[in-house]
């Protein structure tokens, strides 16, 4: 720890003149550009960083001891906070490991709307990363392009989840809802714009001099180095290594969509911003594959018989007038959008235990009342055998892992979120040792810190 | 290789000090004996058939209150371990008893298990012997106890600055 100083500066001290003398300088948590949460302590010689500490911990959350208070479900809210810009990826993730604990598999169509959508977040976490670390060195058009993208994909995440940020779709044994009307359409206009966007970034970074100057062999770490720290995501891949979850270890419908692994092998602040930008490019591939490849077909299927009022059909189901009422599609407010009872059965598993029942079924059958009980009361819940997994998935900044134990019981006995962000920042110091002050700047942005999932 | 080969390899070289095996949902798992962790993991990530060239995490569990475990050994520390080169993995566990939680550092192996067995001092009060820098991770140094240990109760308030409870 550092002690605080109320001395007046010597003369000549960190001067650079290599008298030996260095000044201790504090960056954050209030500086901007360490987002309010991260501290580094750093000694300087003149301009140049001789020795690094950086502190973490000014955002923790207890995220890991708040899973252990409640069902498995009730994690899910927790997930979105973790890495807040992509927390898509965070819900399919956590259900996922859930799932591999319960040893249940997903339907077809969720496991292609989980890999389109987490696609779409990791658009958007590149975007934020690409746009902010660009704004940092004072190209603040770029960040305006970029977020104005990440609005049109936000848009979309809108209309499937019904949130921007805080989205909690996932859902242990499927998702929220079915994907809305004309999806793939909107998907298709919002990329189109995407792309433009991310044509014009290129014209005004790739090749800048302004820009290639702060950022080609900045904040450099080698290929030894960044396994040795179990970097993984795109700045492992800016080392050369060609390692992606998706590809290594298959999930979702990974393995059924084209899609390339970007790699550049110079491991520098420049290579990791073009793989970022390469990896949108694939990323929009993957969606787009897996929002045409997806089964089960459109939304809305024809029933026989009309579509009634929800309030009428509780009504009958009150009175006990309940025959016939299962095959009665209802018509249901738009909050519940996507979740009747044909579009539910498409994306969620079929187990009793683990899913909730559509509220057709909910409020048309004493069976689906009781199912619903059995998954909402204190002291039950889905409840996995004995046990632990690991599932891990690509976030946006790398693995991004759940290990779950359970006792048998209703509420997760341990569960660890094996954060992507950490080990980067955890070798941060190694990246800026050696270089200026100014250098931190850059580098601290193609780490893409995020403090939600570092601190947890 | 499959998890059913590591395991076999690791039985060949270490046979006793293997105390468990399992392979649960794909996931495989082996038991090491405390004395022989640290030359399981060197084994681990050296012998050019395992490869484990990364420590993709390291954690621990409280088993305080898991049912039929309440007398066993209180801790365990969980190392994920992944081979970039042979894509397979392989969770490595060591138990260790509330009165001697020390397990042998990490940090000479992989340069990450510094930070991660900071955090595991920090949360679960397991120290390990020869780190280099074993301050606290996420909470504060005047912190109190450790906070994802099972007999801390979720609702207790340390703040630095205001009331106390």
């Amino acid at each position: 720890m550092s002690q605080p100083t109320t001395r007046e500066f010597m003369l000549g001290e960190g001067s650079g003149t290599g008298s030996g003398q260095t000044l201790q300088v504090g960056v954050g948590p209030a500086h901007p550009a360490m987002h309010g949460i991260i501290r580094i302590v750093t000694e300087l010689d003149g301009e140049f960083i001789r020795s690094a500490d950086v502190e973490i911990g000014y955002l923790h959350r207890a995220f890991e001891k708040d899973c252990e208070v409640a069902g498995y479900n009730n994690a899910i809210p927790y997930t979105d906070r973790l890495n807040y810009v992509s927390p898509l990826i965070n819900n399919f993730a956590y259900a996922s490991a859930v799932e591999k604990l319960l040893g249940i598999d997903v339907t077809e169509r969720c496991k292609f709307i989980r890999t389109a959508m987490a696609e779409i977040s990791r658009i958007c976490d590149h975007l934020t990363c690409v746009g902010a670390s660009a704004m940092e060195l004072g190209a603040f058009t770029v960040f305006l392009y970029m977020i104005k993208a990440r609005e049109f994909l936000w848009e979309l995440v809108e209309d499937v989840t019904g949130a921007r940020l805080t989205i909690s779709y996932g859902r242990v044994g499927g998702v929220k809802a079915d994907l809305p009307e004309e999806f793939a359409t909107k998907v298709g206009a919002a990329f189109k714009q995407t792309r433009e966007v991310l044509d014009e970034v290129h014209r005004l970074l790739t090749g800048n001099r302004i820009f290639m100057d702060r950022m080609v062999g900045v904040g450099a770490l080698s290929r030894e180095e960044t396994i040795a720290y179990a970097i993984t995501g795109p700045l492992l891949r800016a080392v050369g290594v060609a390692y992606d979850v998706r590809r290594a270890h298959p999930h979702w419908a990974y393995d059924r969509v084209e899609f390339e692994i970007p790699t550049q092998s110079a491991g520098d602040n420049y290579a990791r911003y073009l793989v970022r930008m390469a990896e949108m490019e694939q990323s929009m591939r993957i969606a787009e594959q897996a929002l045409a490849l997806m089964p089960g077909g459109p939304v809305n299927v024809d029933f026989e018989g009309r579509p009634i009022d929800p309030a009428a059909y509780v009504d009958q189901g009150k009175q006990g007038k309940t025959e016939g009422l299962l095959l009665l599609p209802i018509r249901l407010s738009p909050n519940l959008q996507g979740q009747n009872r044909a579009a539910l059965e498409r994306v969620n598993a079929d187990d009793k235990r683990v899913v909730l029942p559509p509220k057709e079924t909910a409020y048309g059958s004493i069976e689906g009342l009781m199912n619903h009980f059995m998954l909402i009361m204190e002291g039950y819940g889905i409840r996995p055998p004995r046990g632990e997994a690991y599932f891990a998935s690509e976030g946006a900044n790398g693995e991004l892992g759940f290990y779950v134990i359970s006792d048998g019981s209703e509420r997760p006995y341990r569960v660890r979120c094996r954060p992507p962000c950490l080990p980067p920042v955890a070798a941060l110091h190694r990246m800026i040792e050696g270089e200026q002050l100014a250098d931190l700047i850059p580098t601290f942005g193609s780490v893409n810190m995020i403090g939600g999932e570092l601190d947890r | 290789m499959t998890g059913e080969q590591i395991l076999h390899r690791l039985r060949d070289r270490f046979g006793a000090a293997i105390v468990d095996t399992h392979e649960f949902r794909g996931d495989t798992t082996a038991v090491v004996e405390r004395t022989a962790l640290a030359d399981a993991l060197r084994f681990c990530r050296d012998e050019p058939a395992l490869a484990f060239d990364m420590l993709t995490d390291l954690t621990a569990a409280d088993y305080l209150k898991f049912p039929g475990r309440e007398d066993g050994p209180r801790f365990e520390v969980v190392y994920q371990l992944t081979s970039l080169p042979h894509n397979h993995r392989l969770r490595v566990k060591v138990r260790v008893d509330e009165d001697d939680p020390v397990v042998p550092t990490a940090v000479p192996l992989w340069p990450i298990a510094n930070w991660l067995e900071r955090e595991v001092w920090d949360m679960f009060g397991v120290r390990f012997a020869g780190h280099p820098d074993p301050r606290r991770l996420l909470m504060y140094e005047q912190f109190v106890g450790h906070p994802l240990r099972k007999d801390y109760p979720i609702n207790r308030r340390q703040p630095l600055i205001g009331p106390k409870t």
